[in-house]
């Protein structure tokens, strides 16, 4: 009994011991269970296949519906790493000769899995890409194998299909996600498809929809045990929404076949609404090479031609826009009450300052307004501008009427991108004073005196001449042109409903309207024009290093319009050799529905009308 | 008959029902774990099915239902009376479960007995435990004369040898568990600290052997730990068995600081391994203390100079046997015991997928039956010695401090209940199951958390299997029907 109260103070210590011990694990399963989060994820990617279910993306049709773009089924085979131990050499041989590939390309593509910097969403738990875009045919030889490899798992997903070679440079195409998109966007996985170019690019998040996931378990040694919960997590992919382009397949075309063997744009809109009705780029590529696994040596090729095919010149290509813009002048001057419609200015073989001198070609002198657009006289908007300028009156420097001259240009959709619904576009120059400033020492009315007709230091984007035409068309307003006219189920963007209005007043946009008339009727572009609607239009001849450009912009009919058109030829001379009848054919293709016969004879011929071009002049 | 009646009634009345309580508790948590874990998300299933685990679960929990009651019908003085004939069987049945069992992964501990597969080992325990206080509790015992504690330790380590021989060293080094009674039955404290050194000295050396210290290539993490707590458990032995406090101040002052600077040294200067610096502390310190013994005439400093020579010697040997006696195979299992590596095959899988199941579970669980890491085989033994993750993975942190916290009261229960007894016999086989079941817990529970060696042990209550549950019930009515006829000292 000695030893029970002598030692008997040890109940404490066993105890204590005890309760420390418990004290002790439950730290431990406080930091495993509450600190982190790792297991919890580790125990998902354990146990959790999450099988992505691909959305169909949004089909692509014009505006009378035919349909441009949808998809085809095509298989990618994924492969989760660590589910490999298990594989034998024969199980491998057996798996690439059902595939059709070789043990080298099988150990090379396994080696891009496991590469980091290539693939920055490598896990051995996850499914990685293996293979992509197999056909029906190629997949079924698979199909019949797969249970012995079951590392490997199937995803069927779509890719696209193009109707037409038309529009490439609208319809754009998809390609895999790079490491950039997928830093910039946590909805992509590498393997996945983004919209690279055109509408595809631009329209992205509405046509790709949402993908859905079907959450099936998977035991320790790799095999389907079900669905998680029933299905309760699972969810169903939303497919993507479809779109109607504003293009109209046929005009676009037409365009097209005009285009051959030329470089350059036609760009036409439908004043009322904005709409881009055709919108065409020189040289083009048939968008349907631009699909399934060659796609990568295509685009090397198109990215690799000299004439660059891949560049939409109607939005990217910056060119002088010639005499078209000598309608904004006009139109700057009468707001501004430098003219009025009567005011006349001489013209002697051009304009003539000191030592100065801007060549016109032979017509009456002096002429007013509306016969000088009619015959695209130099030396009247020459003269226009240099009063404007040196108007002391109304501006106390030349800077500040260069600042007043910018503003018009500006509020007429130049110099800034105009919003169009595409990717890349650029946003022409138009100079202001500060420019003057900063790259000659000193200057004046006469220094900068070419930019009143198109010349000099102005470019401006096939899209934004036509858009001058739109404005014109519509008497001071212009909506910013798109080419999406409707994304189903969704209201299109204020920014494609909303009018701009320009500095000037619809009254003074008539005289315009009345001087492009007369460039129709008894002018410069006297080929567009016919019987059967009152046809505007403005040429330009736009000098250059090389041989001058070819332009046209116009609209019809005169009232009501329903088509504004830009055409611009590189170095195809007169604006009246390329860009006029163009012009002419388009605006009669899109209001009549079809061309005349000797319209269509015409269009032949200026299909078969190739430009040469050296290397050196582009 | 009246009499035996009257007895029944008793028992009811004295019957520690508070343990009873604890004791259904833990087998309902731990039915429900079974159906957890062996639940299939594709068949669904049927818990009460004969042909499942959980199913077979309840068969084991009846039966030990009936087990327990028939224990407490029996009067405890036959416990007393067949302890030691008790004992030789089982060292019998112990000795013979080799040749009679067949090969199960590698263990030889099963008996076939019918369609049952019964394992001897986990029954030896009561029977050790029985013997044990019945020799330990008769009044001529006294632990301090060394041939007593000689045959009580060889009374605990004769049944551990032969479980060893079974290939059950898990099951073997639950013995040890008995040295918590003795300590408590007055073993010196320092023979139980210098077993747990020992213990200590062997896993650190080991598991760390490998590792750099501070980024120091040429230092052993395992070995400067070593060699450290050689060092702080000699002054801490010091500063407690002996009065001046100057020379625990030098040794203690010496060492942290020479120690310190040759680290420093190592670190920045030219690297080189700082434990012959502490070897060198170590074994000035050791001829110090018997300088002082001699000097002083004090045994206490040659004891805990003994006890430093002693922590070296062990530590030496035990690496070099390791490295160099011992066989690839069996180096290879060592470190599988000290969950360096889990699995030969697969380095670390089994204690990363219990952490994982467990620290999926996060504050409330994912809901019964709803863990998936358990049910889809990602955890290893998830029914039996990994049980524990499936409470964590279901029953979350609230769940696993429920089952913690219980067994935490039945333990300091079990203390209580132990303190209480009459007999010194009954103390300390109440003190024996207390520390069975601590070390069950201690070891199940730490090696799922990552904390212990991964050793096979199950966790009482929870683990599926008749044998464990029906072990631990018969080690726990024993005692709960000893303690039932404790007032029958004070009626006599």
């Amino acid at each position: 009994m000695a030893n029970d109260r002598q030692y008997s103070y040890r109940k404490y210590v066993l105890g204590g011991a005890a309760v420390l011990l418990i004290l002790v694990y439950l730290c431990r399963l406080f930091m495993l269970q509450l600190m982190s989060d790792d297991f919890k994820r580790n125990a998902d990617s354990n146990a959790f296949l999450k099988r992505i279910q691909f959305p169909a993306r949004g089909s692509i049709s014009d505006r009378t519906g035919k349909l441009l773009v949808y998809n085809r089924p095509s298989y990618d085979i994924t492969v989760v790493l660590s589910e490999m131990k298990s594989m034998t050499e024969q199980d491998t041989l057996d798996l690439c000769k059902s595939l059709g590939i070789t043990r080298e390309w099988f150990d090379r593509r396994m080696l891009e899995i496991k590469d980091r910097r290539r693939n920055p969403g490598y896990s051995p738990y996850t499914q990685q890409l293996f293979m992509t875009q197999l056909s029906a045919e190629e997949f079924s030889n698979f199909q019949e194998r797969i249970f012995r490899f079951p590392a490997f798992d199937v995803q069927k997903r779509n890719i696209r299909q193009y109707s037409y070679a038309n529009a490439a440079h609208i319809l754009g195409d998809v390609g895999e996600v790079g490491p950039a998109d997928i830093e910039a966007d946590d909805y992509y996985q590498s393997g996945d498809y983004i919209g690279k170019l055109g509408v595809e690019r631009s329209y992205e998040t509405q046509l790709r929809g949402e993908k859905g996931v079907e959450i099936l378990l998977r035991d320790a040694r790799g095999r389907i045990k079900g669905s998680y919960q029933e299905g309760k997590f699972d969810r169903a992919p939303v497919p993507g929404k479809n779109l109607t382009l504003s293009i109209d397949l046929e005009l676009q075309q037409l365009g097209e076949r005009l285009m051959k063997g030329k470089l350059g744009s036609i760009v036409a809109i439908e004043p009322s609404t904005g709409e881009i009705l055709c919108m065409v780029s020189s040289p083009t590529y048939d968008p349907r090479i631009m699909v399934g696994r060659q796609r990568g040596a295509n685009n090397l090729r198109l990215s690799a031609d000299p004439l660059k095919p891949l560049l939409n010149r109607a939005i990217m290509g910056q060119y002088p826009p010639g005499s078209t813009f000598k309608t904004s002048q006009a139109l700057t001057f009468l707001e501004e009450g430098i003219i009025t419609p009567s005011t006349a200015y001489s013209c002697s073989g051009g304009f003539h300052f000191g030592r100065l001198k801007v060549g016109c070609h032979g017509h009456a002198s002096p002429l007013p307004l509306i016969p000088a657009i009619g015959t695209s006289c130099n030396g009247y908007f020459c003269w226009g501008l240099y009063y404007m300028f040196n108007n002391r009156k109304k501006y106390a420097t030349t800077q500040q009427a260069m600042t007043t001259w910018k503003d018009y240009m500006v509020s007429m959709g130049f110099g800034y991108k105009l919003g169009v619904d595409l990717p890349g576009e650029k946003r022409g120059m138009i100079p202001n004073a500060d420019y003057y400033d900063k790259y000659l020492r000193s200057w004046n009315a006469l220094t900068v005196i070419s930019i009143s007709i198109g010349q000099g230091e102005v470019n401006l984007t096939p899209l934004q001449i036509a858009n001058l035409g739109a404005t014109i068309a519509n008497r001071g307003y212009y909506i910013t042109p798109h080419v999406v006219r409707e994304v189903q189920g969704e209201p299109l963007d204020t920014l494609y409903t909303a009018r701009h209005y320009t500095k000037v007043s619809a009254r003074n946009y008539e005289y315009v309207v009345e001087g492009m008339r007369r460039a129709v009727t008894g002018g410069t572009c006297s080929s567009a024009n016919n019987p059967w609607y009152e046809v505007c239009g403005k040429t330009g001849t736009a000098q250059n290093r090389g041989h001058d450009h070819s332009a046209f912009m116009g609209f019809a009919p005169k009232d009501n319009p329903k088509i504004a058109v830009a055409v611009y030829v590189e170095n195809g001379g007169w604006g009246a050799t390329y860009g006029v009848p163009i012009g002419a054919l388009i605006m009669e293709k899109y209001i009549n529905g079809k061309l005349s016969e000797a319209s269509e004879e015409k269009a032949s011929s200026f299909e078969n009308r190739t430009i040469y071009y050296g290397s050196s002049q582009r | 008959m009246a009499a035996v009646k009257d007895k029944g009634k008793g028992i009811l009345a004295s019957l520690d029902w508070v343990t009873i309580v604890l004791y259904i508790a833990l087998l309902g948590l731990g039915w429900m774990s079974v159906c957890g874990a062996t639940y299939d998300f594709e068949q669904g299933g049927n818990f009460f099915d004969f042909d499942t685990r959980s199913g077979m679960q309840i068969v084991w929990i009846a039966t030990s239902f009936l087990l327990g009651m028939l224990i407490l019908t029996i009067d405890e003085r036959l416990f007393d009376t067949f302890s030691y004939v008790l004992y030789a069987a089982f060292l019998v049945l112990l000795f013979a479960t080799p040749f009679l069992a067949r090969d199960i992964k590698g263990s030889l501990s099963w008996l076939k007995v019918g369609p049952f597969s019964i394992q001897p080992a986990e029954f030896a325990k009561f029977a050790t435990a029985l013997c044990v206080s019945k020799y330990m509790g008769s009044t001529d015992y006294d632990i301090s004369r060394w041939w007593n504690f000689l045959v009580s330790c060889l009374l605990i380590v004769v049944p551990m040898g032969l479980i060893v021989m079974q290939r059950e060293t898990g099951s073997a080094l639950v013995y040890t568990a008995f040295f918590l009674m003795l300590y408590r039955e007055g073993m010196p404290g320092c023979i139980l600290f210098a077993g747990i050194s020992a213990v200590l000295y062997f896993v650190v050396g080991v598991r760390f052997d490998q590792d750099a210290l501070w980024g120091i290539q040429a230092i052993s993490l395992g070995q400067f730990l070593v060699m450290t707590m050689i060092l702080l458990f000699t002054v801490g032995m010091m500063r407690l068995y002996t009065e001046p406090l100057a020379p625990v101040l030098r040794v203690f002052g010496y060492g942290v600081g020479l120690t310190l600077s040759a680290l420093l040294f190592s670190k920045y200067v030219i690297p080189f391994d700082v434990a012959w610096v502490q070897l060198g502390v170590c074994l000035v310190t050791i001829g110090y203390l018997f300088y002082l013994a001699v000097k002083q005439n004090l045994a206490r400093y040659a004891y805990i100079g003994l006890f430093a020579v002693g922590s070296l010697a062990l530590y030496y040997s035990a690496d070099y046997a390791l490295n160099n006696v011992l066989k690839d195979y069996q180096q290879t299992r060592v470190r599988v015991l000290l969950g360096m590596i889990d699995d030969p095959k697969d380095a670390g899988y089994n204690v990363i997928q219990a952490k994982i199941a467990i620290g999926s579970g996060g504050l409330k669980g994912k809901g019964f039956l709803n863990g998936t890491q358990t049910k889809l085989k990602y955890v290893p033994e998830q029914e039996t010695d990994f049980i524990f993750c499936t409470v964590g993975e279901e029953e979350g942190f609230l769940g696993c401090a429920v089952v913690l916290g219980l067994f935490l009261a039945l333990i300091l229960r079990l203390i209580h209940l132990a303190e209480r007894q009459p007999y010194a016999s009954g103390r300390i086989y109440g003190y024996s199951v207390m520390s069975i079941f601590l070390f069950h817990v201690m070891i199940n529970v730490g090696m799922v958390l990552g904390l212990a060696p991964v050793i096979g042990i199950p966790l009482p209550f929870f683990s599926y299997g008749g044998s464990s549950l029906w072990g631990f019930t018969i080690l726990l009515f024993i005692f709960l029907r000893i303690d039932a006829g404790r007032d029958r000292f004070v009626h006599n």
